[in-house]
C-alpha cells in the first residue's frame, strides 16, 4: 500500500510571532527584568552616542559661528632667551598682506587691576591688563553683555572693558559711571563686560583699556603682544606660514603663529576618544544583558517541558520548537532594544536640554541599537532553543 | 484509505536492561474503540508513546495509517502526528490563562491553516464537546471535567482518524469521568478510532475491546480471535 508523502505544514509568520510572544505574556515580570538588562546596555550606548553627537554638533556650530579663519601672532622665544617683542609696524604689515581680511592687536601692560584701592598688591586674581585696539571685537567676534566696547571717544581716558571671568573676580556686574576698578594706581570706569569667548579664552581673564591711555598712564611700551587676524577662508593655509616673516622680517623665527580653532577641533577629538571608551562600557553592559536573556531562556525551556511535549504531540517539528524559542528570545531582546533606544534618546534629550544644546541622536545609533539587540537575542536564544528542540517528547510529557 | 490504522509487529522497547515492551503484536482496525489496560509498570505508557509516535521502538515494526514509522524522519513523523493522531492526557496540558477557544484552536496550529479558520473550527469543536457556553473562559476558570473536554476538543479539531487517550479520567471525579467517557464513545460513534490507556478495569471492561498488558506482554486481547480469523 502506498501512503501519501508526509510533509509538515509551514507555520504562518503571524503564528510564529504569536507563539513566540505567548511565553513572554505568561511571565511579564521576568520578561520585564531581562528586557531591562538589555535596555540598560542599549540606553548607555545610544546615550553616549547621542550626547557626544549633540556636543560635537554644538562645537561645530560654535566653530562655524566663531570662524576657523582666525589666526594669532605672538612673540616667541629668541635663541638667546632675551625678551623679544613684535615690531610696532607688524600690524600694518599684516594688514597689507593679500588674503588678510582684518587685523587687530592687544599689548600686554605691567599694570594690575583690583576691586578697590584697599586690596593687597599681590591679590591680582591673575587678571592681565591689555591695551586693545578699538577694532578688536570685529576680529575676534566677541560680544559685550553689558555696556559697550572701547571707542575712539574714550580710548584716551581711564575706561576699561572687562573679560567675563575678570568681571566676576572683580565683582563688577554692570557697566556704568559708578562701576569703578582700581587699575594701575588710579580709578578706571568699567564701560563694558565681554561675553565668554570660546575662541580666545585669554580675553576672558583680562582688562582691556585704550591704546593711548595705556601708553600715557600705564607705562605701556606700545608693542603688540598678540595680533589677531582674519584671513579669507580659502587663503588661511597660504597666509599662516607667511605671518611670521611679515610680522617680524628681521627674525621670523621669533614669532609664534597659531590658529585658535585648532584647539576646539582638538577638544572635539578628545571627546570622541572619551565617548569611544564609554561606548565600550555600554557594549559590556549590553553583553551582560544578553547573558541575562540567555539565562531567562534556559530556565524558560526547563520550566516548559510539558508545553514542549504537548506541542510535539500536536505535530510541531523540532524546527518549529526551535523557531518558537528563538523568536521568543528575539522578541524579548527587541523589547529591551526598543526600550533602550527610547531611554537613551530620553537621557540625551535631558542632558542636552540641560546644557542648552540641540538634541541630536544619529539614526544609525538607533538602528544599530535595535540591530545589536537582535544579534544578542539570536545568540542568547540559540542554545536554549536547540535544547528545547532536542528534548524528546516523551520526556517532556513525563515531567508534567 | 483502507487497512489497519495501527499495526505493531514484534515491537519491543528496552530502557537499558529493562524491557518495557516485549515483542508485542497488535492490530487496530479503523473505527475501533479499545482499552489498553494494566497495572502501573505493565508498559501501557510505553505502548501509548510508541503508538502515538512520540517514541520509537527498539525493535519491531510499527505502521500507523499505512506509514512505516521506522522509516520516517522527525519532520515526517511530526506531520503524521499533526494529521493522523490526536492526544488526550491525564493532566489536560492546557496553557494557563488562555481562553478555551484559543487553546482548542492550537490543535491545528501545526496544520498550516490560517488562524481565522482554526478559531472557527475550535468554536465547532467546543460546541461538539458541550462547551459552547465556555468559549472565552480561561483554562483555570473551568472545572476539571470541563478542562478535559477542552483538551478533547483540541485533540479532535483536525478530525484525526486516531485518538489516543492516556488515563483521560484519571484526574477527574466519577461524574466528570463519566461525561468524558460518554464523549469518547460519541467520537467513536462518529467514526474515530479511540484508544484509551487506563488502569481502571471497570472502564476497560465497558469497552468493546480490551487489551490487557502485564510485564510488557499482551496478557489478553478480547478481540484477538476476530483479528486472527
Amino acid at each position: 500500500m502506498s501512503a501519501p508523502r508526509l510533509k509538515p505544514a509551514r507555520m504562518w509568520p503571524a503564528d510564529v510571532v504569536r507563539v513566540g510572544g505567548y511565553g513572554l505574556r505568561s511571565r511579564p515580570m521576568r520578561v520585564f527584568l531581562s528586557a531591562l538588562g538589555i535596555a540598560i546596555g542599549i540606553a548607555a550606548m545610544v546615550g553616549v552616542v547621542g550626547i557626544s553627537t549633540s556636543s560635537t554638533n554644538e562645537l561645530d556650530q560654535q566653530l562655524s559661528a566663531l570662524g576657523t579663519n582666525l589666526l594669532t601672532v605672538a612673540p616667541g622665544q629668541s635663541l638667546t632667551d632675551e625678551s623679544v617683542h613684535l615690531p610696532a609696524t607688524a600690524v600694518g604689515m599684516i594688514a597689507a598682506m593679500p588674503g588678510v581680511e582684518t587685523v587687530s592687536a592687544v599689548g600686554r601692560t605691567d599694570a594690575r587691576v583690583y576691586r578697590n584701592d584697599h586690596i593687597a598688591a599681590e591679590q591680582t586674581g591673575g587678571i592681565a591688563v591689555y591695551a586693545a585696539r578699538t577694532d578688536l571685537p570685529a576680529v575676534v567676534r566677541s560680544r559685550v553683555v553689558t555696556g559697550g566696547w572701547l571707542t575712539a571717544a574714550n580710548v584716551r581716558y581711564p575706561a576699561v572693558v572687562l573679560g567675563h571671568a575678570a568681571a566676576n573676580r572683580l565683582a563688577v556686574f554692570q557697566a556704568g559711571t559708578d562701576s569703578l576698578v582700581w587699575l594701575g594706581g588710579r580709578w578706571f570706569t568699567v564701560v563694558g563686560i565681554l561675553a565668554p569667548s570660546e575662541l580666545v579664552p585669554d580675553l576672558d581673564n583680562s582688562a582691556l583699556v585704550g591704546w593711548p591711555v595705556a601708553e600715557a598712564e600705564l607705562n605701556f611700551d606700545g608693542y603688540p603682544t598678540t595680533i589677531y587676524t582674519r584671513a579669507q577662508e580659502s587663503a588661511v593655509t597660504a597666509v599662516q606660514p607667511l605671518l611670521g616673516p611679515t610680522a617680524n622680517p628681521a627674525n621670523p623665527g621669533e614669532v609664534d603663529v597659531s590658529r585658535p580653532s585648532d584647539a576646539l577641533a582638538a577638544k572635539q577629538k578628545t571627546e570622541k576618544t572619551l565617548s569611544g571608551l564609554l561606548l565600550g562600557l555600554g557594549a559590556v553592559a549590553l553583553l551582560v544583558g544578553g547573558v541575562g536573556v540567555a539565562n531567562t531562556m534556559v530556565i524558560s525551556v526547563l520550566e516548559r517541558r510539558s508545553e514542549i511535549g504537548l506541542r510535539r504531540s500536536l505535530g510541531a517539528t523540532r524546527g518549529q520548537i526551535r523557531t518558537q524559542f528563538l523568536s521568543e528570545a528575539l522578541l524579548l531582546s527587541l523589547l529591551g532594544g526598543v526600550g533602550g533606544v527610547v531611554l537613551g534618546v530620553g537621557i540625551t534629550a535631558i542632558f542636552a536640554t540641560y546644557q542648552h544644546w540641540v538634541t541630536v541622536v544619529p539614526f544609525w545609533a538607533m538602528a544599530g541599537g535595535v540591530g545589536a539587540t537582535l544579534v544578542i537575542g539570536g545568540l542568547a536564544g540559540f542554545y536554549p532553543a536547540m535544547r528545547a528542540a532536542r528534548m524528546p517528547p516523551t520526556e517532556a510529557l513525563a515531567n508534567a | 484509505m483502507t487497512g489497519p490504522i495501527v499495526h505493531l509487529a514484534g515491537v519491543s522497547k528496552r530502557y537499558g536492561d529493562v524491557f518495557a515492551l516485549r515483542a508485542v503484536d497488535l492490530l487496530v482496525e479503523r473505527g475501533e474503540l479499545l482499552a489498553v489496560v494494566g497495572p502501573s509498570g505493565s508498559g501501557k505508557s510505553t505502548m501509548l508513546n510508541i503508538m502515538g509516535t512520540l517514541d520509537r521502538p527498539t525493535s519491531g515494526t510499527l505502521r500507523i495509517d499505512g506509514h512505516d514509522v521506522g522509516g520516517l524522519g522527525d519532520r515526517e513523523l511530526s506531520a503524521l502526528r499533526a494529521r493522523t493522531i490526536g492526544f488526550v492526557f491525564q493532566q489536560f496540558h492546557l496553557a494557563r490563562g488562555v481562553p478555551a477557544i484559543d487553546i482548542v484552536a492550537d490543535g491545528l496550529l501545526y496544520g498550516g491553516r490560517p488562524r481565522g479558520h482554526r478559531r472557527d473550527a475550535a468554536e465547532r469543536a467546543l460546541r461538539r464537546v458541550g462547551l459552547g457556553h465556555r468559549m472565552l473562559h480561561r483554562s483555570h476558570q473551568l472545572s476539571g471535567g470541563e478542562q478535559q473536554r477542552v483538551a478533547i476538543a483540541r485533540a479532535v479539531l483536525g478530525d484525526p482518524p486516531l485518538l489516543m487517550a492516556d488515563e483521560p479520567t484519571g484526574a477527574l471525579d466519577s461524574r466528570s469521568g463519566a461525561v468524558v467517557m460518554e464523549l469518547l464513545r460519541e467520537l467513536h460513534g462518529d467514526g474515530t478510532t479511540v484508544v484509551i490507556i487506563t488502569h481502571e478495569r471497570d472502564i476497560a471492561a465497558s469497552l468493546p475491546r480490551e487489551v490487557r498488558l502485564k510485564d510488557g506482554r499482551i496478557e489478553r486481547d478480547t478481540a484477538a480471535p476476530r483479528v486472527a480469523s
